[in-house]
């Protein structure tokens, strides 16, 4: 339960005021930012940049941002069949705009089976096995209280396929930038072939890689859930462009016939309405 | 940015709340313009009749409700070969949030294939024509979309449907049923014409066009109409979102992809 205060005169208190320790607008005049001038102290600022200090309120080193970005890059996948891509192209397909159309698809990124909520799911798993370790409980006993609780492993396993492209090119990049020896990617390999030779066989995923590299910057899981946000993000434009350039409703056209109706048989309303 | 204390009030011509005496957070009575709603309404009026009641400011005539009902029967589920509802079940495969079921549906549904900016400028074809079948000739070509604008330039006649060969029999039928009720004069009026219509559009009637005639004979202005035509076509969204849910990404068709060498223009890509 909360341990806010509660109650009326509480809410009463807050009535036309915005409390806020992230800051301000002072229209006009300057702006704050986490307690520092957005236009003077920040300017200098990348926008990857920016937008962790916003989530965290901490400073990343250079090697840090290069790789947060590269984990955005590897999986900007401008192919409307996936499915949050494919709301981006339905979008501009049906003629709508493409902030609402862009806006539905990353809603829709946070899937279960897929996306944001993987990598939250994930990093919780990662955090609490690691805890789990140093109380000399065994790798095997941390999975399957995971699997007991889930019945899959966040991070591990794909819907469409096993095997995922872009760890090769992540972890490369982990490599030459020097990330790539923090204890929570340790415990995620291990975990990768732990599962390899059980029954299982899932593979680490990209969000499994990508939970476990940011836990080795400091990354809690909401900081990780906030920062992954925009990740599918670069690819999705594409596919709004695409489908706007095309004629109007060409992108997954379907017939009648293509609807498999397994529902009853046909019957007659009219009965139920006749008192 | 600085505001004047009363910054906090909300002018509302639609809904009002009277406290409870030893909170004036909780609500003890709620009005929806003059009625009240959990006192009066509630077990008597019928969710059409707070939906007219909420954008029009005054109950519909029995009549009128009626229709309203009729047209959210017809406009209640686009069906899976939807665009929208394809959205939301995009959501529902990949296990995505209901809200954001809902979000994909409207987001796709917003455009002006079938969509509520369809509606919009539909709407405004009545407003503007009214049953001038000759002034609707004239609009079907006009420009209607300001240079400037965030939404595309129509493709085709608003209201009308640019992959259609010929009127469909949902769309008859829907137009058969609500102008039988003699609501308002353009259902029946489209409904003598709507042949000749499709020859100055090019392409036949779709159920977008008889729902932005059903609306403008309710007296819904072209802002209400493409509201309620986003509002009204959630619920087939949201039960097939969840439909497919329960089928599995794996019983979604997912197509093939085809990468190809030249744009559009033919130029290399």
């Amino acid at each position: 339960m909360s341990t806010f205060q509660k109650g009326p005169k509480f809410l009463q208190e807050h009535i036309g005021v915005v409390k806020s320790r992230m800051g301000a607008c002072f229209g006009g005049n300057h702006t704050i930012f986490r307690g520092h001038n957005l236009h003077t102290e920040l300017k200098n600022m990348s926008w990857m940049e920016l937008y962790m200090f916003g989530i965290t309120g901490r400073r990343f080193s250079l090697e840090q941002l290069r790789l947060l970005e590269a984990m955005w890059t590897y999986t900007s996948y401008p192919d409307a069949r996936i499915w949050n891509n494919r709301i981006a192209g339905l979008a501009g397909s049906s003629r709508s705009t493409g902030s609402l159309g862009i806006a539905s698809a990353l809603a829709v990124s946070e899937g279960s089976i897929y996306g944001c909520s993987i990598c939250f799911r994930a990093i919780t798993f990662f955090i609490h096995a690691s805890d789990q370790l140093k109380k000399e409980k065994t790798l095997e006993e941390s999975v399957c209280s995971e699997l007991q609780l889930h019945r899959n492993i966040a991070g591990y396993g794909r819907p469409l396929l096993n095997k995922d492209e872009r760890n090769v090119h992540i972890l490369a990049l982990a490599k030459d930038l020097g990330l790539d020896q923090g204890s929570y990617l340790n415990l995620a390999l291990e975990i990768d072939n732990f599962l390899l030779t059980s029954r299982r066989r899932m593979r680490i995923n990209y969000a499994g890689l990508i939970s476990a590299l940011c836990a080795d910057m400091g990354l809690l899981p909401q900081e990780l859930y906030l920062f992954t946000f925009p990740i599918f993000l670069a690819g999705m434009l594409p596919c709004f462009i695409e489908a706007s350039s095309k004629p109007e409703g060409v992108l997954f056209p379907t017939s009648c016939a293509d609807i498999a109706y397994e529902g009853h048989s046909h019957r007659s309303w009219l009965p139920t309405i006749i008192y | 940015m600085s505001f004047s204390p009363s910054s906090n009030v909300i002018y509302s011509k639609i809904w009002q709340e009277e406290p409870e005496p030893d909170n004036v957070f909780a609500t003890q009575k709620a009005y929806c313009c003059g009625y009240d709603v959990y006192g009066e309404m509630l077990g008597q009026a019928r969710w059409v009749e707070m939906l007219y009641l909420l954008f029009r400011l005054e109950p519909p005539t029995l009549i009128q409700a009626n229709m309203l009902e009729a047209l959210a029967v017809a406009l209640a589920n686009p069906g899976p070969r939807d665009t929208s509802v394809h959205a939301a079940m995009c959501g529902g495969v990949g296990g995505s949030p209901a809200a954001a079921c809902l979000m994909a549906a409207l987001g796709v549904g917003a455009g002006e294939l079938s969509g509520g900016r369809e509606i919009f400028f539909a709407m405004d074809g009545w407003r503007i024509c009214g049953t001038d079948l000759q002034a609707w000739n004239e609009w079907f070509h006009s420009t209607k979309v300001m240079p400037g604008s965030i939404w595309p330039a129509p493709e085709h006649a608003p209201g009308y449907d640019p992959h259609g060969v010929k009127t469909a029999g949902i769309v008859k039928s829907t137009l058969m049923s609500l102008a039988a009720y003699k609501v308002g004069g353009y259902l029946p009026w489209l409904e003598q014409n709507y042949i000749d219509l499709e020859v100055y559009a090019g392409c036949p009637l779709n159920l977008s066009g008889v729902a932005a005639a059903a609306f403008s004979d309710l007296g819904f202005t072209p802002d209400q109409g493409e509201m309620l035509y986003l509002l009204l076509r959630l619920p087939g969204a949201a039960a097939h979102a969840l439909e497919q849910r329960d089928y599995g990404h794996k019983k979604f068709p997912f197509g093939k992809i085809e990468l190809e060498e030249k744009d559009l223009e033919g130029e290399d890509v």
